[in-house]
């Protein structure tokens, strides 16, 4: 039942056609092996198994300039990696900062010059709705890219992340025509407006573990708005946006509106962000990189920068929750997507009156999730990304074991082959270790014991990070205590990571600045310009 | 074919021209998902205003259809899927209505020239196009229907929640058929509303057509009803039903204070109301002349004057004033009377015999009363309601014919000295619909912008138009906006929800 709930809550947060079983099998499509064959993390026999072909070719491998698919400038490549395996899917143009010019280049004159922001909004709207309609048309394909590029479970990538895409194009098309300014009152006899215009050329930098979401929510808005484009994909996880980009050209975006270099931050990346001719620069990604992103932004030209950066956000389970529940949403909010979450909930703080029940219900819980090849129906978890995520995350559970926390379960490599870890479970953490301070960005589960709330508000604020918060509990007084006092950018109350196109995600402190989503994601691509003129005897002021 | 303004001949038309093939498909009643006779077994007949003959007879609605058209509508608010899907889920399948209605839309536009006189090449071009624009708009507004969360005193959480209202009644005037369809039904489905609308029943059948395309587009039965049928009659039912929740509603200022007074009588539902017009344009001393009087001639000649905003009134700053009337002399010819089928006609029929006699009667009135009929003044065709392109000079501000709506293609021209002074002219009616400034100077612009008491105010435009931006009348042309975000509050109730909160870190 509870998993049940989870689905469905994953379901309706995610898909665009409202509740419906998720993550259930596409049918014989794939050829994917039936649910009776997961296998537990326990057994070895899923990883000795030979990985499920792809099914599908990889179509685009070049930079994406000016409308067209161009080689590097370099004509140097770089190896995109199947986390199954390790083994080279494709060669990819790597971007530098030559690609980066010619990218900025293509964008600038696109918009100083080219049809996308003189279009009425309307029209606009018109092309973003058939972007949506032909993602829509190659879902499962573009999600194979994805599992086959990142490592993610097939099925949550062809059931929930690519409508969910298709789903932020449409929301985004909808806002296209309703960007209003203001009349705005003045002192004395004037007219006043403010113009909402586009800010220019978007630089915009995305990282591996949601490579499509995270196209979306960054490019969504920046189209709607009027803008143009260069996007650096992360180098983990290049093929997606090629792809959906060249629909994007077919749906009718003129060329140079959205340029996509794929490459590495110390060089495209870092072009990119200090690039005099780009206007504005949103990056998600570390927090250490987002430093790096806003001082070249500082550095260049003063681009204005919204960041959205790590996280290590508390998940508080009261006394008075029901306890199978919230088992399940922590287990969910942690290690969904492999444990590569910006906002999982990796501290799960639980009152001391129900924690021996938790620890003992989320241990049977994470031993109890399917480990295995993505692509294979059922499987709730694939690999982590590639083998530094994979490494970082061991030696994290090493630094847990020899602190002095109680691992529950899991603690190894998952199989002999390819980055899968198995699913992780701590008790007895402490908040001054360093599993219970550092992103691990993986499926590592720490659990820390609570008394009272006014300790627990006072323990999740003490972290750098303020990205997300779960809050679990039936009483109304304690939710709206820990709604208000917590600092950090979402609070999910009995329920988690519901990621609506409408709710604006973002970090308190170093977790980020501005907002993503929503209404609030439009003002980080628009300019206001008040325009002034007296009236002569108005007939009212 | 054609009649050139006054100097046409009847022997000129050849009326009616050869149509496209229009099978009159929907005749009867739509509720609850299904097309039904009505209860009486009654039908009136609709008629070709080109002709005035009998194109089809369809149901006649009365008050026990009316009952159970609002007992559909609020079944399906109360219990079925509408108010509850997602406004995402709304507007997918809003796209797929607005889809369907560009799949039809030559016979669309037919069924509207066939039943209203409307050009049939503007019906193809941009009326019909744009009711799917219309629901597009309003499918990306669904899922943007924002409250707010409040800024209390005390130790308090409060937020609005901005609710569906409920069952709501339309009722649609015959000059937009599809327009005002549209305008109505898109926000009300955004916001979650289920509804029964009345189309004019001068103009039937293009409403019965669109609620078959919202069946095809999955609308769930009930949330979309129309009942044919007269004013009196349903019309009444309907804003006199204590099952109403609210009714919008477009027509005549004299039939929208009954439709105030019956909502007051029953349950105090509460109204919308775009109501008549006699908007005034004004022309400045500094005004491009041949630009002034295709304006002028837009203003009230589009649609054959059959326009709520009309520019029925156009007052021209005395320096340009002769030359403005020559001008205007010249381009009235340009407004060809024809068969609204033909595609050079720019003026179809009057829709029905009452309107034509209407027009003319006040075309006698303003001759009457001494104005001066420079161009116009007569029917223009032996069968059919079709009438001249008709101009006034020298019209006073006390004349009927600068008072009243006419509904006709009939301009009443007068002249002004200063600004103030035109500014008092054009404030000087009951009604407060629109208005036209022509003029080059920003000073002029802004000032005269702020002074008329209108809802809209179209500066070297007319009919300037578009989904975003809000529509709706001050003073006696009612109140509430159709199109723009402003529209879906029409269809919302607000809801606060207030309670308290401890220890919190800031209020």
């Amino acid at each position: 039942m509870a998993s049940r709930t989870v689905s469905w809550l994953l379901a309706r947060s995610l898909s665009s056609s409202g509740p419906r079983s998720a993550l259930l099998p596409r049918g014989k499509k794939l050829g994917l092996v039936s649910r009776g064959g997961i296998h537990r993390y326990n057994s070895t026999a899923a990883a000795a198994e030979e990985p499920i072909t792809p099914p599908v070719t990889v179509p685009h491998t070049q930079l994406l300039i000016n409308g067209k698919f161009v080689d590097a400038a370099s004509g140097r490549t770089f190896q995109t990696l199947d986390p199954r395996t390790g083994e080279v899917i494709a060669n990819v143009a790597e971007g530098d900062a030559e690609d980066v010019n010619r990218a900025v280049a293509a964008a600038r004159k696109a918009f100083d010059e080219g049809p996308w922001p003189r279009l009425p909004a309307f029209e606009r709207q018109k092309i973003l709705l058939k972007c949506a309609d032909l993602v829509d048309k190659h879902n499962d394909e573009i999600a194979a890219l994805e599992t086959w590029d990142n490592g993610k479970p097939y099925e949550q990538a062809a059931k929930v992340e690519v409508p969910m895409f298709a789903r932020l194009f449409r929301y985004y098309a909808g806002w296209a025509d309703k960007i209003h300014g203001l009349t705005v009152p003045a002192d004395g006899p004037y007219h006043v407006q403010t113009l909402h215009e586009p800010i220019g050329v978007a630089g915009q930098i995305i990282p591996w573990n949601f490579p499509l979401l995270m196209f979306a929510w960054k490019v969504g808005p920046a189209l709607a708005t009027g803008n143009t484009i260069v996007l650096k994909t992360a180098e983990q996880t290049p093929l997606s946006a090629l792809y959906v980009a060249r629909l994007f050209h077919e749906a009718g975006l003129p060329e140079g509106v959205l340029n996509i270099i794929s490459g590495f931050g110390p060089t495209a990346g870092a072009a990119l962000a200090s690039h005099m001719d780009v206007d504005k620069l949103a990056f998600t990604g570390s927090t250490e990189t987002g430093k790096i992103v806003l001082e070249l932004g500082a550095k260049s030209n003063l681009k204005p920068v919204t960041l959205e950066l790590g996280g290590k956000s508390p998940f508080i389970v009261c006394e008075d929750a029901d306890v199978d529940q919230a088992v399940e949403l922590a287990h969910f909010a942690l290690f969904f997507n492999q444990g590569q979450c910006c906002c999982a909930g990796s501290r799960t703080f639980v009152h001391e009156k129900v924690y021996d029940e938790f620890v003992e219900k989320a241990k049977a819980r994470a031993s109890r999730r399917s480990v295995g090849d993505p692509f294979k129906a059922g499987i709730e978890q694939g690999p982590q990304v590639d083998s530094e995520q994979f490494e970082k995350i061991l030696k994290y559970i090493r630094s847990g074991v020899e602190c002095g926390a109680t691992l529950e379960t899991g603690g190894e490599r998952y199989g002999s082959k390819g980055y899968y870890v198995q699913p992780t479970v701590f008790s007895n953490v402490k908040d001054d270790m360093l599993i219970a301070k550092d992103e691990i960005f993986g499926p590592v589960q720490s659990i820390l014991k609570f008394k009272d709330l006014n300790e627990v508000i006072k323990r999740s604020n003490a972290t750098r990070y303020g990205l997300a918060a779960g809050v679990f509990t039936q009483n109304i007084d304690t939710a709206n205590t820990l709604i208000r006092a917590l600092r950090v950018g979402t609070v999910w109350v009995n329920t988690f990571d519901i990621f609506d196109a409408a709710i604006p995600f973002g970090g308190y402190k170093m977790s980020g600045h501005g907002r993503e989503k929503g209404i609030y994601s439009l003002s980080n691509y628009l300019q206001v310009k008040a325009v002034v003129t007296p009236l002569k005897n108005p007939a009212w002021l | 074919m054609a009649n050139h303004g006054s100097n046409g001949s009847s022997d000129d038309l050849t009326f009616p021209l050869e149509i496209p093939p229009a099978k009159i498909r929907f005749t009867k009643l739509f509720i609850g998902g299904e097309f039904v006779d009505s209860v009486s077994g009654k039908t009136f007949e609709t008629i070709d205003p080109r002709t005035g003959e009998t194109i089809a007879r369809v149901s006649e609605g009365d008050k026990e259809d009316i009952d159970l058209a609002v007992g559909a509508a609020r079944r399906a608010f109360d219990h079925g899927p509408w108010p509850r899907l997602p406004g995402a889920a709304r507007a997918k399948i809003m796209h797929k209505f607005a889809d369907l209605i560009d799949q039809h839309i030559e016979e669309l536009a037919t069924l509207d020239t066939l039943n209203a006189g409307k050009l049939f090449s503007w019906g193809k071009a941009v009326d019909i196009p744009s009711v799917a624009n219309t629901l597009r708009y309003f499918a990306g507004a669904a899922d943007k229907i924002h409250g707010q969360v409040l800024k209390m005193s005390r130790e308090l959480h409060a937020y609005t929640l901005l609710e569906p209202i409920g069952v709501v009644g339309l009722i649609i005037p015959w000059n937009f058929p599809s327009t005002m369809f549209f305008v109505k039904v898109s926000p009300a489905l955004a916001a979650g509303c289920t509804m029964v609308v009345k189309p004019a029943e001068q103009t039937p059948l293009s409403a019965l057509f669109y609620a078959h395309l919202a069946k095809e587009a999955g609308i769930p039965d009930g949330v979309i009803n129309v009942v044919s049928g007269y004013g009196p009659t349903a019309g009444a039912a309907l804003t006199s039903h204590m099952n109403v929740d609210k009714v919008s509603f477009t027509g005549s200022t004299e039939v929208g204070r009954k439709v105030m007074q019956a909502a007051a009588a029953s349950n105090l539902k509460t109204v919308s109301l775009e109501l008549g017009g006699k908007s005034p344009l004004l022309i400045f001393d500094d005004a491009d002349i041949d630009q002034a009087a295709d304006l002028a001639l837009l203003g009230v000649m589009h649609n054959k004057g059959e326009v709520c905003v009309a520019g029925s009134r156009v007052l021209v700053q005395e320096a340009i004033y002769d030359e403005f009337v020559k001008t205007l002399v010249e381009k009235a010819k340009e407004w060809v009377v024809g068969d609204p089928f033909h595609p050079n006609s720019r003026v179809g029929p009057q829709v029905n015999k009452t309107q034509f006699e209407r027009v003319l009667s006040y075309i006698e009135h303003g001759k009457r009363e001494g104005a001066t009929l420079l161009t116009g003044g007569k029917p223009a065709a032996e069968t059919g309601f079709y009438i001249q392109p008709t101009v006034f000079t020298d019209v006073k501000e006390d004349m009927m014919i600068s008072r009243d709506e006419i509904f006709g293609p009939v301009m009443a021209l007068m002249k002004f000295k200063t600004i103030e002074e035109g500014i008092k002219y054009a404030n000087n009616t009951k009604y407060g619909l629109a208005s036209g400034i022509v003029t080059k100077s920003l000073d002029i612009a802004n000032t005269v912008s702020r002074s008329i008491k209108a809802g809209v105010v179209w500066i070297n435009c007319y009919h300037g138009f578009d989904i975003d931006c809000p529509f709706g009348g001050y003073k006696m042309s009612g109140f509430g906006k159709d199109f723009g975000m402003e529209a879906l509050h029409k269809y919302l109730q607000t809801k606060a929800v207030v309670t308290p909160i401890y220890n919190s870190p800031w209020l």
